[in-house]
């Protein structure tokens, strides 16, 4: 990341379209706005060198011994209860006992 | 009857006594949330018909002499982003207006079977995202101490509520400060288990490598009470850890001398508030008087923490929320005739402004292109970060520092500027980033009356030792008063 590079309003529409989100047109500069102060200010990790600092993902990875590695965090492959069905079906906006129902996928 | 004051221990006695019974308890709270509350605006929804019928087991237990349950009848309010079976659960945001989700988180059904009376969801910022309150869709909660300011976040609700007497203690959410700054903010303790130690099962996610379960009280013993009932593996969340849980009530009738207490002089630097500094520096002075050993340390990536926090809270912020997509629960646009118009217009009218923000910024973050040089280059610094705690604590058993650079702030004082914002949680995100645990315990208040609060670091699964620490303050206060 180079320090003076800026997203712009083009940048704010795709990453909102990979989002799946819809800005208005008063929202598009100020997300902008927004973006690229975060941004600028987030660019200061650049100052570290970690060429050779592995990435920390999880707090696991650094307790070692103390929690227990992928093999015990695997629970028995047994039966057992999960949510009823209508309590489920009943939360969604449109449903009937066994689908959920959305609007028409295949766009012409 | 007095709500404001209430300890756990007060309320078990006062009922094994017979000097109230559990459903008066949980009436006089409901009373004082309906004198008082329309102030405030702590809680969401009540849940009064489940309390009550809890209320009425703790009663009938009462009534036979059978023996009670540790939190028999105590009072307690959960964060809107917990499930409770049947209840609202918006997590502060319009996309779950009138979701009613089908089960109890962990957290929720172990402090019921523990026989606490749960009184009802509390307001927050929307998914967690603020340090102020003013972010939730259902309107901002007033400090109680102080009812023009804020009183922190995300779990504002849960912080000004015990502040308030509207719960004996309440359940928060901490991803990058949000149990410890409101109830720095709001005058109360509240506690930061290591990541891992409870149970997240019912918790609507925001950053799952940071989100934590945790209890605010009026008490260092009513947190190590809590945190004995919560914490332990949980089968329905992988990343709950099988550490054996000690006995932390008991670990408090340890004394606190002997204890190595750091102090990072990083934490100490410019911005922060002068009054902050003289009474965390007094805070120190009292540890070393109670038999406390006190050396500086240093973590010396400090000043890295709110950036690294920012893009990796914000990457997952924005993969957790790709869930909300009005097809199983939550809001679903009305006029959308194709699905992909259905999801952009669903999502536009159910997010507010600032979870827009972040889930923009956790997409640009992550996307081809970025990937390497903001979301790699952060989480080098998370490992950066927790080699700097790792470090302080072969020397020390406990960090001592400020919770927050300033006292709670002015409603509205901030809203405009998102970057501003962040910049308030500059001591709170590292601890988050790293794992550890900490806890805010009350060290005093400004001249204008508003609380201050000292933070209190432990390494991983250090609880025992940080309640120690966090009671020796306590103490240590109550005797100045």
């Amino acid at each position: 990341m180079s320090n003076t590079e800026n997203v712009s309003l083009e940048e704010v529409r795709r990453v909102a379209e990979l989002s799946n989100l819809e800005l208005t047109a008063e929202e598009e500069p100020r997300m902008q706005h927004d973006l690229n102060a975060v941004l600028g200010y987030i660019r200061q990790l650049n100052e570290l060198d970690t060429s050779s600092v592995p990435p920390m993902a999880q707090v696991s990875e650094v307790l070692g011994g103390q929690v227990e590695a992928s093999a015990a965090a695997l629970r028995d492959d047994v039966l057992r209860a999960s949510l009823d069905r209508a309590p489920v079906m009943a939360s969604a906006p449109d449903a009937n006992d066994s689908f959920f129902k959305v609007p028409r996928v295949i766009e012409r | 009857m007095q709500t404001d004051t209430l300890t756990i221990d007060a309320v078990r006695d006062a009922i094994a006594s017979k000097k109230t019974t559990a459903t008066e308890l949980a009436e006089a709270h409901y009373k004082r949330i309906a004198a008082e509350d329309t102030l405030i605006h702590s809680y969401l929804s009540l849940s009064r018909e489940r309390a009550l019928k809890k209320a009425a087991e703790i009663d009938t237990l009462v009534a036979k002499g059978d023996p009670l349950p540790p939190l028999a009848g105590v009072p307690i309010g959960i964060k809107d982003v917990l499930t409770m079976q049947g209840a609202p659960a918006t997590a502060g945001s319009k996309i779950l207006e009138g979701y009613r989700p089908p089960y109890d988180a962990t957290c929720v059904a172990r402090l019921e079977a523990a026989g606490a009376v749960l009184l009802g969801k509390l307001n927050c910022d929307e998914f967690a995202m603020g340090s102020s309150n003013e972010n939730s869709a259902y309107g901002p909660v007033r400090n109680p101490r102080a009812t023009d300011h804020v009183p922190g976040g995300s779990s504002g609700g849960s912080a000004a509520a015990v502040a308030a007497g509207f719960a004996v203690a309440t359940l928060g959410t901490d991803t990058g400060g949000s149990i410890r700054q409101p109830a720095a903010f709001c005058g109360v303790t509240g506690l930061l288990p290591t990541y891992g130690r409870i149970s997240r099962y019912g918790l609507i996610a925001f950053a799952s490598s940071l989100d934590r379960v945790g209890p605010l009280t009026r008490s260092v013993k009513d947190a190590a009470l809590l945190l004995e009932t919560l914490a332990g593996h949980d089968t329905m969340d992988a990343t709950s850890s099988h550490q054996p849980a000690p006995k932390y009530t008991a670990e408090l009738a340890k004394p606190a001398s002997g204890l190595r207490v750091g102090v990072p002089e990083e934490y100490f630097g410019e911005g922060l508030d002068p009054e902050i500094r003289a009474a965390i520096e007094k805070t120190i002075s009292q540890l070393e008087a109670a038999g406390c050993t006190v050396k500086k340390v240093s973590l010396p990536h400090t000043r890295y923490a709110v950036p690294t926090y920012y893009v990796i809270a914000t990457a997952e912020a924005s993969s957790n929320l790709a869930r909300f997509d009005g097809v199983r629960y939550g809001h679903r646009a009305k006029e959308a005739t194709t699905l992909s118009a259905m999801y952009r217009k669903s999502r536009d009218e159910g997010f507010g402004t600032e979870v827009k923000r972040r889930i923009l910024l956790g997409t640009y973050v992550l996307s081809a292109g970025y990937y390497d040089a903001y979301y790699r280059k952060a989480q080098q610094v998370r490992m950066l970060l927790t080699r700097d705690f790792l470090n302080a604590f072969a020397e020390v058993d406990v960090l001592v520092a400020p919770m927050t650079p300033m006292p709670a702030f002015k409603l509205g004082e901030k809203v405009d500027d998102p970057l501003e914002m962040y910049l308030a949680d500059i001591y709170t995100v590292a601890a988050s980033l790293a794992g550890i645990c900490g806890i805010s315990v009350p060290c005093g208040e400004t001249k204008a009356g508003l609380p201050i609060g000292v933070q209190l670091l432990g390494p991983h699964f250090g609880e025992p030792v940080l309640l120690r620490a966090a009671l020796a303050v306590e103490q240590a206060q109550q005797a100045g008063k």
